[in-house]
């Protein structure tokens, strides 16, 4: 009963009471998946929830603005977009290595991180959306004597609803993707128990396949809800 | 609830862009009286888009002025200036995520119009113009070419101005459903007598619309100003005749009908094989029909279908 314990030497935690299709490290215990919902898998699918949520709202929150600068005032759009591609581009790990120094081990630092990843998803989209209004639409709604405010809510911005959603789309997908490399700074979202599974002396498969098969629900399901959500606000792209 | 309509005068109205030489409207004046349809035409570079886009300040004037019964365009304030004007252009520019509904509510919507006005106007819109009511909840792309312009004149319409510009309206559409909607429109403005300003790059369109046509040449500057049948019986000068073309005596044909015309009485059982038109067919039409059927005579119809008496060929031409 005990000869893996015995066997591997330190006591390796998240097993909890080993059993027979734990002790042959199979790929999907039940047992184990039942007996620690709630202190391990839970708690890191609500933190990778936060972590993601956080980062597109705030993302998005900063590129909107700028974005409708770049729009505006197109001599400054390559200024800002350049800027907003250099962040995108920095390896995610290199960067909260590079952002330690300045905003310690701390969830800050991994938020920051991928805000700032979103932000060259999020501007794109913005900017192209709101270029994607025809010049006629723009004209006759001038010429009908909206203020230029008017054109903007009323006009420009419904009709770049379906590029701003494939930019929300994309960067809640990535940013799923990515904020599992949180925890390669602190125990926080489902990268914590890939990377505690990866630790252990053979892989525990278990745990590995579960933390990884949740983050890739969360990613679809994430994508199925703004799907849905992207129809409902752009009924006109649906008919012919 | 009709609007009386406006009259609308070109004082000097000139227009230059900065850096270009030359102006694009250049001293232009013109009386536009209350209830008429005046047509801007002449080459591409005549200024013709530039003149009226003036009028609701999407061009500013360099100088001269323009005034609407009276009150130079100046003194109004930009949007309510634009939104007292119905405005008509080639692309229609309808709002894609909006519906028909909506779209013909713009103006009142902006006017701060209750939901319930804007739905009873469009309802009545739709009517106007000849569109089956279900239009109300679709969506633009749902639509012919011609729909969507029968749509853009109804939001032009929508709340009832009393000077419409019309830029090229009917341009974007196939030549059989053009000539469909410029009858609907002539149709709708003996009904509406608003003021038009209407620009089109087609002699033939603005002879059929107009009361009066403004032909500009390069330069903004006008070449003439006159009634179709003034127009194609006495031309200006050399740029006016070319601009017409050389068939303006057949042109000039196609402003009067068959009923305008005397009639000689039918002669019994002499009717077998005549070509038989109409009385609201116009002579040129009436003419061609004749040189095609290579007769000499035609019997003229009226509203019953019922023979109303026989037209020659020197008749037509007289």
């Amino acid at each position: 009963m005990s000869g893996l314990l015995v066997a591997g030497g330190p006591v390796i935690p998240n097993f909890g009471k080993p059993n027979a299709c734990l002790k042959n490290n199979g790929w999907f215990c039940t047992h184990w998946i039942h007996e620690h919902w709630h202190d391990i898998l839970q708690p890191a699918l609500i933190q990778h929830i936060q972590l993601v949520v956080i980062a597109v709202a705030i993302g998005f929150a900063i590129s909107f603005p700028l974005a409708v600068i770049g729009y505006r005032f197109s001599p400054l759009d390559p200024v800002l977009g350049v800027f907003a591609d250099f962040l995108y581009t920095i390896p995610s790990i290199a960067f909260f290595l590079l952002l330690v120094p300045l905003t310690g081990v701390t969830v800050t630092t991994v938020e920051v991180a991928l805000v700032s990843f979103t932000l060259f998803i999020f501007y794109r989209n913005i900017v192209v959306g709101l270029r994607s209004v025809p010049p006629d639409v723009l004209e006759s709604a001038r010429g009908m004597g909206m203020s230029r405010r008017q054109t903007f809510w009323r006009v420009e911005l419904p009709l770049a609803r379906p590029a701003i959603f494939a930019g929300l789309r994309i960067a809640t997908v990535a940013t799923i993707s990515i904020a599992t490399l949180a925890a390669f700074l602190i125990q926080d979202g489902l990268g914590a128990p890939i990377f505690d599974a990866l630790g252990t002396p053979d892989l525990f498969h278990t745990e590995l396949l579960v933390a990884g098969g949740l983050a890739i629900l969360l990613a679809l399901t994430a994508d199925f809800l703004l799907a849905g959500l992207q129809r409902a606000v752009t009924p006109w792209t649906r008919v012919r | 609830m009709p609007t009386e309509a406006a009259e609308l005068v070109f004082d000097e109205a000139t227009k230059v862009y900065p850096g270009r030489d030359g102006a694009a409207v250049d001293h232009l004046s013109l009386t536009v009286p209350a209830g008429e349809i005046c047509v801007l035409v002449g080459p591409s570079g005549g200024g013709k888009t530039t003149a009226l886009k003036l009028v609701n300040r999407l061009i500013e004037l360099t100088s001269g002025d323009i005034r609407i019964d009276d009150r130079s365009i100046r003194d109004h304030d930009l949007t309510e200036l634009r939104r007292s004007i119905g405005y008509v252009i080639q692309q229609v520019g309808l709002f894609p995520h909006m519906t028909i509904e909506a779209n013909i509510g713009t103006v009142p919507k902006l006017l701060g119009r209750p939901r319930s006005w804007i739905k009873e106007r469009s309802a009545e819109l739709l009517d106007l113009v000849g569109l089956d009511p279900s239009y109300a909840k679709r969506f633009p792309a749902q639509l012919s070419g011609g729909e969507r312009q029968r749509v853009g004149l109804a939001r032009g319409l929508a709340a009832n101005p009393s000077l419409m510009l019309m830029d090229e309206p009917f341009g974007a559409i196939d030549p059989i459903v053009r000539a469909r909607l410029q009858d609907e429109f002539l149709r709708l403005q003996e009904e509406l007598r608003k003021t038009v300003v209407f620009v089109t790059h087609d002699i033939d369109e603005a002879i059929k619309v107009g009361d009066r046509i403004a032909i500009l040449r390069q330069g903004g500057r006008l070449a003439q100003y006159d009634t179709p049948q003034r127009i194609l019986d006495a031309p200006a000068d050399e740029f006016v005749a070319d601009f017409v073309g050389r068939d303006r005596a057949l042109k000039a044909l196609s402003l009067r009908t068959l009923g305008e015309l005397e009639l000689a009485p039918l002669e019994a059982g002499a009717l077998d094989g005549l070509p038989q038109l109409p009385a609201d067919t116009n002579l040129r039409d009436a003419l061609a029909v004749l040189v095609g059927a290579r007769r000499d005579t035609l019997v003229v119809l009226g509203a019953d279908a019922s023979p109303l008496g026989v037209v020659r060929r020197a008749d037509l031409i007289g």
